[in-house]
């Protein structure tokens, strides 16, 4: 296990990069703490699997040092870098066996046969192929392959950190929450430093004690889910986290309030800090009420989802979404109010701090 | 509705069965017609039998040219299909490379048969050829008229360069069909360059290689036209192969019986062959 440190870290994949559009990350600088559980989570061609390949080694970053337990490792070969990586499209070895597929990692390494027939018959249990050891894997299926991948990832004990790049993409859901508790376990059990990159923000949000949102070749914040629930650094996590994402509409600021339109919202703080460029502000349909008090809205629609209904609202041009409890009344005469703890002001799409 | 179950629909196939009946069923024929008969000329046959194919297969001339044809395509197959993997395994995947590779391995594949009979004729020439110049000044004693020995290499090597781009030619196309994921996962597992090579390139290749062998072998054991022009069968009877044997009792003797008789023979033992490499490999292929 290692603490990894990317150090100012870009990379273009065209040869000769001139401006920031070139780049596929664009700058990461950041930290992965040793034993850390961390959820790698953005839209596609963010830059993820990019990320990924650098601190493994299979590609070799274009800028910036690659550190693992304060060691600089930019110029190891993945080998010596000692990860293991699951990767987005299942790779199996056909001609070999289940149980040889999953030992193929260890008898590169010279890992004794004793050694290795333990360690391959514990990870068989977890991702459920232990009957089907002695069979060749060309005839699996798309899940079972993609299993054979993961448990390729997950049969070394001693290694650096374990990367998953959407590992569970083709498993029936059931299988998935299984595998991903077992994931959380070993994690506990063991202490690897684990990346999990995925789509999914629940799986995300289950898996990790931190999550890191990418935007655009960038990581645009790193937190506990909670903290990327109630305090978003940019629209963009907003949007992402969260269902349905936040509200994100153009205000004007003066002394303490933010105007919508015609309408002037009060500031959970009155002591801003002077903010420029496109000015913006965000709450979580969870923070609206909705009553007989505060701004007139028209109701756009309402979409019933078990426990909670979402109701689409219109304030004068703006769509805004409130989430109310299953039981609560719909008032013919709406008005929506902004709960001043759920308020976020934005400047360019970056949350101004001091709230 | 109503289906319709007649046998109209051969009707529709008949032009091609025409076809084949024409350029491959007639002219097979005929050659079976003359190997059980003898003829003296004048258009006048004799019912021969089976004694032709007996005379052939109890014949030492036919032994020893099979023989010949055997060791020839023993050699060149262990030679170029080794040599094409490592060739296609170091070509380049990408970049200005791939199409110059592609077209000097293409270029020996399009030069007409007795072309580069000639080429290697006028190649191994003591007196003016380059390779037989250039071994004569290095003290061998190259000499393919004289030395069987010499007549074999020439030979051999002639087959190699002609050849082994279509052995290259295919490897390379199986392997570029490997995803990139493949070998990255293999980094990731540590797996060595054999490795590699055993458990992702290899069986990537199989389908290509048994085409590529099934092809090499027919070819070569058919092969007639190169060593004719370089060797002409010679010094004696040393690089005299199958065809060309055939060609020298058909034509040089004109023994129309025992040459429609070999011919069957020949083409009875490619099919044999061919077969049991095909299921060899292909057996081999489903074990695994
Ligand atoms: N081998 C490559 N050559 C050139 N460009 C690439 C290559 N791989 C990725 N890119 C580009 O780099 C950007 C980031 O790609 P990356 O694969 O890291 O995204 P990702 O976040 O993993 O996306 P996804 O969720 O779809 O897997 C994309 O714009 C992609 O087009
Ligand atoms: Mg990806």
């Amino acid at each position: 296990m290692a603490r990894i440190d990317l150090n100012h870290i870009r990379h273009a994949y065209v040869p000769n990069p001139k401006s920031d559009k070139d780049y596929a990350l664009k700058e990461v600088h950041h930290s992965w703490e040793d034993g850390g559980a961390y959820a790698l989570l953005g839209p596609s061609g963010c830059g993820k699997t990019t990320l990924l390949n650098i601190i493994s080694g299979l590609i070799h970053p274009s800028h910036g040092q690659l550190l693992f337990d304060g060691q600089d490792v930019t110029n190891l070969s993945t080998q010596e870098r000692n990860i293991a990586q699951v990767f987005q499209f299942p790779v199996i070895y056909d001609t070999m066996t289940v149980y040889d597929n999953l030992a193929f990692p260890l008898r590169n390494r010279g890992v004794p046969e004793a050694e290795i027939d333990r360690k391959v018959r514990e990870t068989l249990e977890m991702i459920d192929l232990g009957s089907w050891a002695k069979k060749k894997a060309r005839g699996l299926t798309a899940d079972q392959k993609q299993k054979i991948s993961l448990g390729r990832g997950l049969v070394r004990s001693d290694v650096n950190a374990i990367l998953f790049d959407e590992p569970l993409t083709v498993i029936d859901p059931h299988m998935k929450w299984v595998l991903r508790s077992q994931l959380k376990q070993l994690h506990q059990r063991f202490g690897y430093t684990m990346v999990y990159v995925t789509h999914d923000q629940t799986e995300a949000l289950t898996f990790a004690q931190k999550v890191v949102v990418m935007y655009d070749g960038e990581i645009v914040q790193i937190g506990t889910p909670e903290e990327l629930f109630e305090r978003p650094k940019h629209t963009f996590v907003g949007y992402f986290i969260g269902s349905p994402g936040m509200n994100v509409m153009p205000v004007q600021l003066s002394g303490g309030m933010a105007q919508v339109g015609r309408h002037q919202i009060q500031l959970p703080s009155p002591s801003m800090p002077a903010v420029s460029g496109k000015v913006e502000l965000g709450i979580r349909p969870e923070y609206v009420r909705l009553g007989r008090l505060g701004m007139p809205v028209k109701i756009a629609k309402v979409e019933d989802i078990g426990r909670l209904k979402i109701v689409r609202t219109r304030l004068e041009d703006q769509e805004i979404a409130v989430i109310v409890g299953e039981g609560q009344e719909i008032p013919t005469d709406p008005h929506i109010a902004f709960d001043p703890k759920g308020i976020n002001i934005y400047a360019d799409s970056w949350r101004v701090g001091g709230l | 509705m109503e289906k319709t179950w007649n046998n109209k629909a051969w009707f529709m196939v008949l032009p091609v069965l025409l076809l084949v009946a024409f350029s491959a069923v007639i002219p097979l024929m005929t050659v079976v017609n003359y190997s059980v008969q003898d003829t003296f000329g004048n258009n006048q046959f004799f019912w021969a039998g089976t004694e032709w194919f007996e005379e052939i297969l109890h014949s030492e001339r036919f032994h020893s040219a099979l023989g010949r044809n055997l060791v020839f395509s023993f050699i060149i197959l262990a030679i170029e299909v080794p040599l094409g993997i490592v060739i296609a395994l170091n070509m380049p995947r990408k970049g200005w490379g791939v199409p110059v590779c592609l077209v000097l391995m293409a270029l020996p594949l399009l030069i007409p048969w007795n072309v580069v009979g000639t080429i290697w004729q006028v190649f191994g020439r003591v007196d003016i050829g380059l390779l037989g110049h250039t071994l004569e000044q290095l003290g061998i004693n190259y000499n393919y008229v004289q030395n069987p020995m010499h007549a074999w290499f020439t030979v051999i090597i002639m087959d190699v360069w002609h050849w082994t781009s279509l052995v290259v030619l295919l490897c390379y196309a199986g392997l570029v069909s490997i995803p990139d994921a493949f070998y990255q996962a293999a980094k990731i597992d540590g797996a060595s360059r054999w490795a590699v090579f055993r458990y992702i390139q290899l069986p990537k290749m199989n389908r290509v290689l048994l085409i590529a062998v099934l092809l090499r072998f027919m070819d070569s054991f058919m092969i007639y036209t190169e060593p004719f022009v370089v060797t002409g069968g010679g010094p004696g009877n040393s690089t005299t192969f199958l065809s060309i044997d055939l060609v020298k009792i058909a034509i040089g003797q004109f023994d129309l019986g025992p040459a429609a008789a070999m011919s069957i023979i020949y083409f009875l033992i490619i099919l044999l062959l061919s077969w049991v490499f095909y299921t060899v490999m292909t057996n081999y292929d489903a074990e695994r």
